[in-house]
């Protein structure tokens, strides 16, 4: 008895080994931006993002001048007891007591460090990368030798502004249409009703890729390309089918006798749709409006099709995504810019987790 | 007889009077939402004024639309009302499908069937179908043989097979063991944050991570730094070519990570709802854990499985921001969705792009149709 408790323990500690790896990896990526964003801009071009954990690094305890020493670089040099050529100096040698000799820079000004190994953490944090990918004007920077770079920062807080917009009303426009879709199919009589529900669940299969070169089409002929309406239409349109689906499923299943009663009372359509249907709702037009506002937050295809041409309308992952093309070395903006666009979504994302497992189980993924 | 003049002529009036303002004030809400729609396209106001009127605008908009046909819908006489009532309900959600989905099916499909520019513009159906221009199905001859296709179709089965399999290994594997853990909800809410993440930030975070620097300076990327500590070669992995098509798996990786988490909460749902006498009984019997897990855990969720799988499947079909974002679809990884905008939109050859977004459908319906079928079974909501 005794070893099947011993046991018993044993695989539980295994259990939460195993997933405590899980997810270390897991987050690790995300944790290694997130350190990343507020690390110096230099730091994070030269030096891993895990340096801010302790670690032993060589740091100069005391400066020896060549001269002074009568050192010639051009041959072998004896430094503190070891010896070398100007090349091994240059990489470091260490000595028996655990320092290292090492010549820093050329041969004629250089000057010989002695350093020693030390626990250290990188702690340089500042919210500079946040406000130059946010502020949009140029930085200028002083590297350790002392020259001066001018680097251009990144207007994102339009690009954010942008998203609020596309991503707002592209929530609640669907979602209002479908509710009084479904509210229709679920509770009215008419002709075709049938047809038309064969059709919203047929519309589930069409990947949106399908749309894209025959509403452009129409988009131009409208001259409705690079507006806000298009793009609200377009991801109205492409998330209809799913939020209609899915409310249907939701308001059929509303008790018959509570709206009855209602219509009874002489309460048109409209009104029992506004002060009853809709709140009752609440949970399944919650879930969706998460998804929706998920996916069109962080959704690039359609944003590229139809608002592509115009940079003043740019959103968040247009943006971010022409950082990456055009400057995918400026690791300081990419690091901060990134999390300025998940910084909503996740935000979302903590506050409503109960409605977004739920949303999820009663499949509000878009495939 | 002056009375009944008089409310004959009052009637007449408050009719008129009636008619006009049911008229009138749709027509005036379209000019004010019309007004709207100028301003948010030509004004130069601050951007911070436009996003707020942009929003009100958008939904206030739709509330008033609504409003406002209802409230003519109600003016009408009673046969009418019920008649045309269900239609201002449900009409806007049909037309809105209808644009953006159905008719554009038919016609890409249309338009597949003609060469770069499509039908020619200005000619009646039978004068575009018998102009030069009308290719018939030689699109999709090309779309089967041309070898930028084809190697997208190789990638899209990797990204089928690998990517679907890993998030519901992952997902599956993470969700049993957060069960029986001591931090359950934790550990499912970190494993679960990567869903709200966009493909492009998630190419930004894996991009840091496959971050590649020459030989001998030091590597700022995870993947990297570990195997230059061990002895290997750095390499820009999802770039390297040599070993394509295995680099996909590179940007593979990035999905799993973001699709585990969705897979996880499937399935921690479905494995609570397992009775526990059923494992107890199996666990008296001498069972072990992996007999239970094999004999009555995965038959029990079989359904779950299929339907996550599914979803999967349909999603890597689809997939392509990460790969847009993270290669561009060079280096051997194009997709099907690469194909279709490279096509479509830089090459501006709008009957090939056509065709393979008409045989990305067809490759969509049959297992959308049985991932349909499966979250019926399973009484959503």
């Amino acid at each position: 008895m005794k070893g099947q408790k011993k046991q018993k323990q044993l695989g539980k500690f295994l259990v939460n080994l195993t997933l405590l790896i899980l997810v270390l990896i897991w987050t690790l990526p995300t944790v290694g931006i997130f350190v990343s964003s507020f690390r110096n801009r230099l730091k994070i071009d030269t030096t891993g993002w895990w340096m801010i954990f302790p670690h032993r690094e060589w740091q100069p305890v005391s400066e020896l001048d060549p001269k002074a020493l009568g050192l010639d670089p051009n041959g072998v040099m004896e430094v503190e007891g070891v010896s070398g050529t100007f090349d091994e100096f240059r990489a470091g040698v260490e000595t028996s007591n655990g320092k290292r000799i090492t010549w820093i820079g050329n041969k004629r000004i250089g000057k010989i460090e002695v350093q020693e190994q030390v626990w250290t953490v990188d702690w340089d944090f500042s919210l500079d990368n946040y406000k130059q990918v946010l502020g949009g004007q140029d930085f200028t920077f002083k590297r350790p030798d002392g020259t001066v770079e001018v680097v251009p920062g990144d207007n994102m807080v339009n690009a954010f502004l942008n998203s609020l917009a596309v991503a707002i009303p592209s929530t609640v426009i669907p979602i209002l249409i479908a509710a009084f879709g479904a509210y229709a199919f679920a509770w009215m009589k008419f002709p075709g009703r049938r047809a038309m529900f064969i059709m919203v669940v047929a519309l589930l299969v069409v990947p949106l890729q399908i749309a894209l070169v025959p509403i452009l089409r129409d988009y131009k002929a409208l001259n409705l390309n690079g507006t806000f309406l298009a793009i609200w239409l377009a991801h109205t349109g492409f998330g209809l089918a799913l939020a209609t689906y899915l409310l249907y499923n939701y308001i059929s299943g509303l008790p018959r006798d509570i709206l009855e009663s209602a219509f009874i009372d002489g309460a048109s359509h409209f009104t029992v749709f506004t002060t009853l249907v809709l709140p009752l709702s609440v949970p399944a037009l919650a879930s969706f409006a998460i998804f929706q506002f998920l996916w069109v937050w962080n959704d690039y295809l359609v944003a590229l099709i139809f608002l592509g041409g115009n940079p003043e309308f740019e959103l968040v992952t247009q943006r971010m995504a022409a950082i990456v093309g055009a400057r995918g070395q400026d690791w300081h903006l990419l690091t901060a810019g990134a999390f300025v666009s998940m910084l909503l979504p996740l935000i979302v994302f903590f506050s409503l987790q109960r409605f977004f497992v739920r949303g999820l189980l009663a499949g509000s993924v878009k495939g | 007889m002056e009375a009944r003049s008089q409310s004959f002529l009052g009637g007449i009036l408050s009719f008129v009077g009636r008619v006009l303002l049911a008229v009138s004030i749709p027509l005036i809400s379209f000019y004010v939402l019309y007004l709207g729609f100028l301003f948010l396209r030509d004004s130069k106001a601050p951007r911070e004024v436009i996003v707020l009127v942009a929003i009100i605008w958008g939904v206030g908009g739709v509330g008033l639309l609504y409003s406002v046909f209802n409230w003519f819908v109600e003016k009408l006489p009673d046969p009418w009302k019920g008649r045309l009532l269900p239609f201002v309900f449900v009409g806007p959600a049909i037309a809105i499908l209808s644009w953006y989905l159905a008719i554009p099916t038919l016609r890409t499909f249309y338009i597949s069937l003609f060469g770069r520019d499509g039908p020619p513009a200005g000619l009646n159906f039978f004068q575009q179908i018998s102009s030069d221009s009308f290719v018939g199905l030689s699109n999709y001859l090309s779309v089967f043989t041309e070898d930028l296709m084809l190697e997208a179709f190789r990638n899209n089965l990797m990204w089928i097979i690998f990517g679907s399999t890993f998030s519901v290994v992952f997902g599956l594997l993470i969700a049993v063991l957060a069960d029986r853990s001591s931090f359950e909800k934790l550990a499912k809410s970190l494993i679960f944050l990567p869903m709200a993440i966009s493909f492009v930030g998630a190419s930004i975070i894996w991009n840091f991570i496959y971050e590649y620097r020459p030989e001998g300076q030091t590597q700022i990327g995870l993947l990297n730094s570990i195997i230059t500590g061990f002895g290997g070669t750095p390499r820009a992995w999802p770039q390297w070519v040599d070993i394509a098509p295995w680099n996909n798996l590179f940007l593979i990786v990035i999905v799993v990570w973001l699709q585990a988490g969705f897979a996880m909460v499937l399935f921690s749902a479905a494995l609570k709802g397992i009775p526990e006498e059923l494992m107890e009984a199996g666990r008296i019997d001498g069972a072990s854990e992996f007999q239970v897990f094999f004999g009555i855990m995965l038959p029990y969720i079989r359904g779950t499985l299929i339907s996550v799988w599914t979803t999967i499947v349909i999603f890597t079909l689809k997939i392509f921001d990460v790969v847009w974002v993270m290669t561009g679809g060079q280096f051997g990884t194009h997709v099907i969705a690469t194909q279709f905008y490279r096509q479509s939109f830089t090459n501006r050859n709008s009957g090939f792009g056509s065709a393979i977004a008409i045989v990305l459908l067809i490759a969509v319906i049959p297992v959308m149709i049985y991932n349909l079928k499966q979250f019926r079974e399973q009484e959503a909501f």
